[in-house]
């Protein structure tokens, strides 16, 4: 089988992709899901807060999805469901394999690459202990409570305090378990200021900086877990262990983009993001091959993934209809605090006439402003009174004063 | 006289803010900018959530439909709420947008349906 787009992932950045691409005109488009449902991760978010951005309204994950899924259905997109793709070849052939169809390959005029993240597994902690039954990463745990309608524990200690575990935290003291803190390596949480607020606050949860998991104690399920504080170098800190009883531990501790296809089809990844190095079509080093959403970058906010992949999804239609020549990339460099921007370079030949560059901080700051220089002239200077590695920022450039720049970074510096 | 502590959520700053409660008079003190003002007031006059959660269904494709309150429904009611939920059981077919439990612990707010669910088979 031949389509002009073939899409991998039918979460919030494969569905938005997908209707770009129909937008653009284009009939030939599939989508490629592992699930058995469309909308991906969104399926299991259940608390609401999605869509302000979007549709200007608070919606759950679930509703946010159908919103896309009806368009996606209504545009008559063609897509498959539970099927795994094994392969893609940097000529844009996609193996999969699913029970219907065996083992299957499709040929691209151009791929996107939507296949989301996953989180970090214990095995990435060196946490010591026995293996018992009883210690989950918090979006299984999620899973479980909220799609497979499981009760996952009675008493819980969390480790992490990214998104998913603080709100985990609440929906499991909703449903009547015992939730005894949450544990954050770092001298500052990696969640939403309101997931602080609304999900341990509300509930009394305390909240530990600083301190982080030492042993696990327990053979055949979790009985209890040592947490201890550390210092500077997150080095535990010698009496300042304390135990607690609990049957469940979450783990929160950051999401991986998922990128084992796309190494598959040498497409170079970032050693900061762990995604594609994409230009400001979202087009990878290999020709022809897209990324966006979270096997891009890890987002904070889906309605940032729905309106990046609908800019990838359009690059890639226009890349189908050949409205590109060739390709001469300005580096974005990122320093002084900025960790990454995505996109990482800009063909500014071909480029629209203003794009965002989105990018996330190193550290807690504050009173530092963003500034970009083009050949060591400042052209931006954003001032901000606090920046946090929790939140993605962005800003946006024109074409006009990029033109003929040799050298280009994002950093922050004091603000005057 | 009381003090409370509280974390705006107005913005990402997310200002220390104390708080002197003096009969209806609410003071505010550490906020940056008036939401932090207007917030506090909320939080102390008329703190209100939505409660998201999930309903028992059966003969559905999966187990659990995701579901809300309609608006939010005052902080004190929240366990009331999540006890009703918790009995409450559905038959699939469900649509979005469906009333699960009407005028969930007496606030006069509905519990409706936030995904869709196929009858199983």
């Amino acid at each position: 089988m031949k389509y002009d787009v073939v899409i991998i992932g039918g979460g919030p950045a494969g569905l938005s992709a997908a209707l770009a691409v129909r937008k653009e005109g284009i009939d030939s488009i599939l989508i490629i899901e592992r699930d058995d449902k469309l909308g991906g991760i969104l399926n299991q978010c259940i608390h609401n807060g999605f869509g302000l951005h979007t549709f200007k309204e608070e919606l759950t994950g679930p509703e946010y999805a159908c919103r896309y899924i009806e368009k996606v259905l209504e545009e008559k997109i063609e897509y498959k469901l539970n099927c795994m793709v094994i392969g893609i070849s940097d000529d844009r052939k996609v193996t999969y394999v699913s029970k219907e169809d065996g083992l299957c390959t499709v040929e691209a005029k151009a791929v996107i690459l939507a296949m989301g993240c996953r989180e970090r597994p214990r095995g990435a902690l060196n946490i010591a202990g026995f293996r018992p039954a009883g210690i989950y990463s918090a979006g299984t745990a999620q899973r479980l409570m909220n799609i497979e309608g499981y009760k996952v524990g009675n008493e819980v200690v969390i480790l992490g305090s990214g998104d998913i575990g603080l709100i985990m935290a609440r929906r499991m003291t909703l449903e009547g378990a015992k939730v005894k803190c949450v544990a954050e390596v770092m001298p500052y949480s990696g969640g939403l200021k309101r997931n602080i607020v609304q999900c341990l606050n509300d509930y009394d949860i305390p909240l530990f900086l600083s301190h982080t998991v030492i042993d696990i104690k327990g053979k055949e399920r979790v009985e209890s877990v040592v947490i201890a504080q550390v210092d500077e170098n997150r080095k535990p800190i010698p009496g300042t262990e304390k135990e607690y009883k609990c049957d469940t531990l979450l783990l929160s501790v950051g999401l991986l983009p998922e990128n084992e296809l796309s190494k598959l089809a040498n497409v170079e990844l970032s050693r900061v993001t762990n995604g594609p190095v994409v230009s400001d079509s979202f087009e990878t080093n290999v020709e022809g091959i897209f990324a966006c959403g979270n096997v891009l970058h890890v987002h904070d906010l889906v309605d940032y993934v729905s309106s990046e992949a609908d800019l990838a999804g359009t690059y890639a239609a226009k890349y189908v209809k050949n409205q590109k020549g060739d390709r001469e990339y300005l580096d974005v460099e990122a320093r002084d605090g900025v960790r990454y921007t995505v996109p990482q370079k800009i063909d500014v030949k071909n480029m629209e006439d203003r794009i965002i560059v989105r990018f996330r901080v190193s550290n807690e700051f504050r009173g530092k402003s963003i500034v970009v220089e083009a050949d060591g002239k400042e052209i931006r200077r954003v001032k901000k009174r606090v920046l946090a590695p929790g939140e993605m920022e962005q800003l946006f450039l024109n074409k006009a004063e990029l033109e003929g720049v040799k050298k280009l970074c994002v950093c922050l510096k004091e603000s005057v | 006289m009381k003090t409370r502590e509280m974390i705006c959520i107005g913005c990402p700053l997310g200002c220390n803010l104390t708080v002197k409660i003096d009969g209806e008079n609410v003071e505010v003190s550490g906020n940056t900018c008036n939401n932090g003002v207007v917030y506090a007031n909320n939080e102390i006059k008329n703190p209100t959530r939505i409660v998201t959660s999930t309903v028992k269904v059966l003969d559905g494709d999966i187990e659990r439909v995701s579901c809300k309150t309609e608006t939010a429904i005052p902080k004190g009611k929240i366990f009331d709420c999540m006890a009703e939920i918790r009995k409450k059981k559905v038959n699939a077919p469900v649509r979005i947008g469906d009333v699960l439990i009407s005028d969930v612990a007496g606030t006069g707010i509905n519990v409706i349906a936030t995904k869709n669910i196929e009858k199983e088979g």
